[in-house]
């Protein structure tokens, strides 16, 4: 008899992905549901879909969906888990969504340690809305609107949402993963998990950024895109745990 | 007998959400609704499973909003001025998914920053729409703290019943002014069950989706329109106050704080043997057109007084249909219009035509 290894996971719905060939927001709606099988809870999760161009995720989960104004998710996110404290919620953003537009409302979530899960897709770019320079674009990036490339005298450098929001007290879990190997993916799955069960556990908030491509706006083939980004992100957004609550003495 | 009790307005405001059933309440701090907040904290946060949260800004308040409202909950907000402003947005995206919900707006002077004393110079902005895109919020429009409590309840029953935003549009000073008010009964059957729709758990049920957008303009025309046939129903919950219309010499029109002044104003007339009448919308999204159409009919001059540059006058202009002249007068930036500048504009119309 063959043994089934690889199937579609039950948190997806059949809806086929509508991201661009090599584009990693697929890879993370996958590990996202993967995650949601093997912890059993996809009937009881809430998703919020954000403004970008995963705002169609809410056709891709397997469960109840709500896309959000743009930036607002975690905010959205708090008014649902307040109302309904046992159902498991999770908000998945863009840079542009949640370290610009967003900046307030994810500070102010991870402060007041909400018992969310989010995930932040960090593309350095605005993918959408055809390639404008995101508050995560590296220095020196040529984007629509940093077509000189980004210079920090005038732009600011990139902001590492990551070690921003350690700062704070109360987060449960905030950790930088990557997927451009397998070894990178398995270890972004796990942290995937980690911010999912601490929710579960009623441990408080969890972020799990991802570093993720867009082939198309940084005008990259698919493996070019993957390199660049070990190359040029990895060194800037180290990958890593800066927070778990469970590693507090 | 219900107990009488004496009550600040942002705090029967807040009482009346309460008694509604509203255990969600999300805000930022402004005057002059501070104190709503305030009492919400202190109420809320003593009842298990309730929720209130100081917001980071009223941009996160309204959008908490959309999220509770969203799983079910009865929930309100409050601000005004700038902080209504700021909450546009969010409304714009609670009509759209059809959310219902209670927005208090006490209003201040504006534009701007403006000032921190009563006005009415919202009155476009929450009957007009106020955010981007084709809806309208259901707008109440209280003239008494007993009035705050009672048309809170409703706003609560009528956002559910639609499910589109309500709000309530009172004011600086209904908000600080202190009256004794009655709570009646709540029967709590009266909220209509969200199992149907809300966000929850999907076990047994196919997964729900709340999607505010859609980028096939057939299709989110389809969504716009189911949106405004309710519009179309709303006109059969219209409310309004009629005083001294038997057979007046001249109607003025006038909604909340300057309507109190009306009724001042009236009893001076009776003195001095002029016969002012009063329609006092209540709703004012749904407006009232019939019957200013119906006293436009009978009467040859209307006056319109409102707190501001003039706005609800072109809604009286509209229902009087050319059948009355149609004159206003106002006052703004905060100042409260006073009895006295209501006769003599009265005794001017009166006297000139
Ligand atoms: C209030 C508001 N401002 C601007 C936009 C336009 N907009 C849509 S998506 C987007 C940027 C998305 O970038 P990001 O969050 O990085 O997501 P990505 O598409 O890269 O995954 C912008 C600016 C909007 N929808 N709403
Ligand atoms: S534009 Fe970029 S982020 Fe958007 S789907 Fe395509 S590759 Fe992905
Ligand atoms: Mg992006």
């Amino acid at each position: 008899m063959m043994k089934k290894v690889f199937a579609r996971p039950k948190s997806l719905t059949e809806v086929p992905f509508t991201y661009c060939p090599g584009c990693h927001h697929g890879i993370i709606h996958r590990l996202i549901a993967e995650v949601m099988d093997e912890l059993n809870i996809a009937q009881d999760t809430i998703g919020i879909a954000p403004v970008g161009c995963s705002v169609f995720a809410y056709l891709f989960f397997n469960c109840d969906m709500i896309v959000a104004a743009h930036g607002r998710a975690p905010a959205v996110a708090t008014g649902i888990k307040r109302v309904k404290p046992n159902n498991i919620v999770f908000t998945y953003q863009g840079d542009g969504d949640l370290a610009s537009i967003g900046t307030a409302e994810i500070v102010h979530a991870a402060n007041r340690s909400e018992k969310i899960t989010v995930i932040f897709v960090n593309n350095a770019i605005y993918g959408m809305t055809g390639g404008q320079m995101a508050p995560t674009s590296l220095e020196g990036q040529v984007t629509q609107t940093s077509p000189y490339g980004r210079d920090p005298k005038t732009m600011g450098m990139p902001i590492r949402m990551c070690e921003l929001l350690s700062t704070l007290n109360s987060p449960a879990y905030i950790a930088r993963v990557a997927l451009t190997k397998p070894a990178y993916i398995i270890r972004a799955k796990k942290a995937i998990k980690k911010g999912f069960q601490y929710q579960i556990d009623g441990k408080g908030f969890s972020l799990i950024e991802v570093l993720s491509t867009c082939p198309t706006n940084w005008g990259l083939s698919p493996k070019e895109a993957n390199e660049w980004l070990e190359k040029k992100m990895i060194p800037y957004y180290p990958l890593a745990e800066f927070k778990n609550v469970e590693e507090v003495s | 007998m219900v107990e009488r009790l004496l009550m600040k307005g942002n705090e029967a405001i807040g009482e009346a959400a309460i008694h509604a059933g509203c255990r969600y309440y999300f805000g930022y701090p402004i005057t002059p609704q501070s104190e709503l907040t305030a009492y919400m904290a202190r109420r809320l946060l003593k009842i298990e499973g309730a929720a209130f949260i100081q917001s980071e800004s009223e941009i996160a308040a309204i959008n908490m909003v959309y999220g509770a409202a969203a799983a079910g909950g009865r929930v309100m907000t409050s601000s005004s001025g700038p902080g209504i402003s700021l909450k546009q947005e969010g409304i714009s995206y609670l009509a759209c998914a059809e959310l219902p919900c209670v927005i208090v707006n006490m209003m201040r002077g504006g534009p701007g920053l403006g000032s921190i004393q009563p006005a009415q110079g919202d009155y476009f902005q929450a009957t007009k729409g106020g955010g981007h895109g084709d809806y309208h919020l259901i707008v109440l429009a209280p003239s008494s703290v007993q009035e705050l409590v009672d048309l809170t309840i409703k706003a609560f029953d009528l956002a559910d019943k639609y499910r589109n935003p309500a709000m309530i549009l009172g004011d600086g000073l209904l908000g600080q002014m202190m009256e004794p008010v009655q709570f009646k009964e709540f029967q709590k059957e009266r909220i209509p069950s969200k199992e149907d729709w809300a966000l929850g758990s999907c076990q047994g049920r196919k997964p729900r989706r709340i999607v505010p957008f859609n980028l096939d303009p057939d299709e989110l025309e389809k969504i716009v329109n189911k949106i405004g046939r309710k519009y179309e129903d709303l006109p059969k919950e219209v409310q309004y106050e009629v005083v001294n219309m038997d057979d007046p010499d001249i109607v003025v029109v006038a909604y909340g704080t300057v309507a109190r002044v009306v009724k001042t104003v009236i009893q001076k007339g009776k003195k001095e043997g002029i016969n002012i009448g009063l329609i006092r919308p209540i709703t004012l999204y749904p407006f009232p057109y019939a019957v200013i159409n119906d006293a436009a009919n009978r009467v040859k001059q209307i006056l319109v007084a409102e707190m501001s540059l003039g706005q609800m006058v072109e809604d009286v202009k509209l229902a009087a249909n050319g059948k009355s002249k149609v004159f206003f007068y106002g006052r703004t930036g905060g100042v409260v219009i006073s009895p006295v500048e209501i006769w003599e504009e009265v005794k001017k119309i009166l006297n000139q035509n």
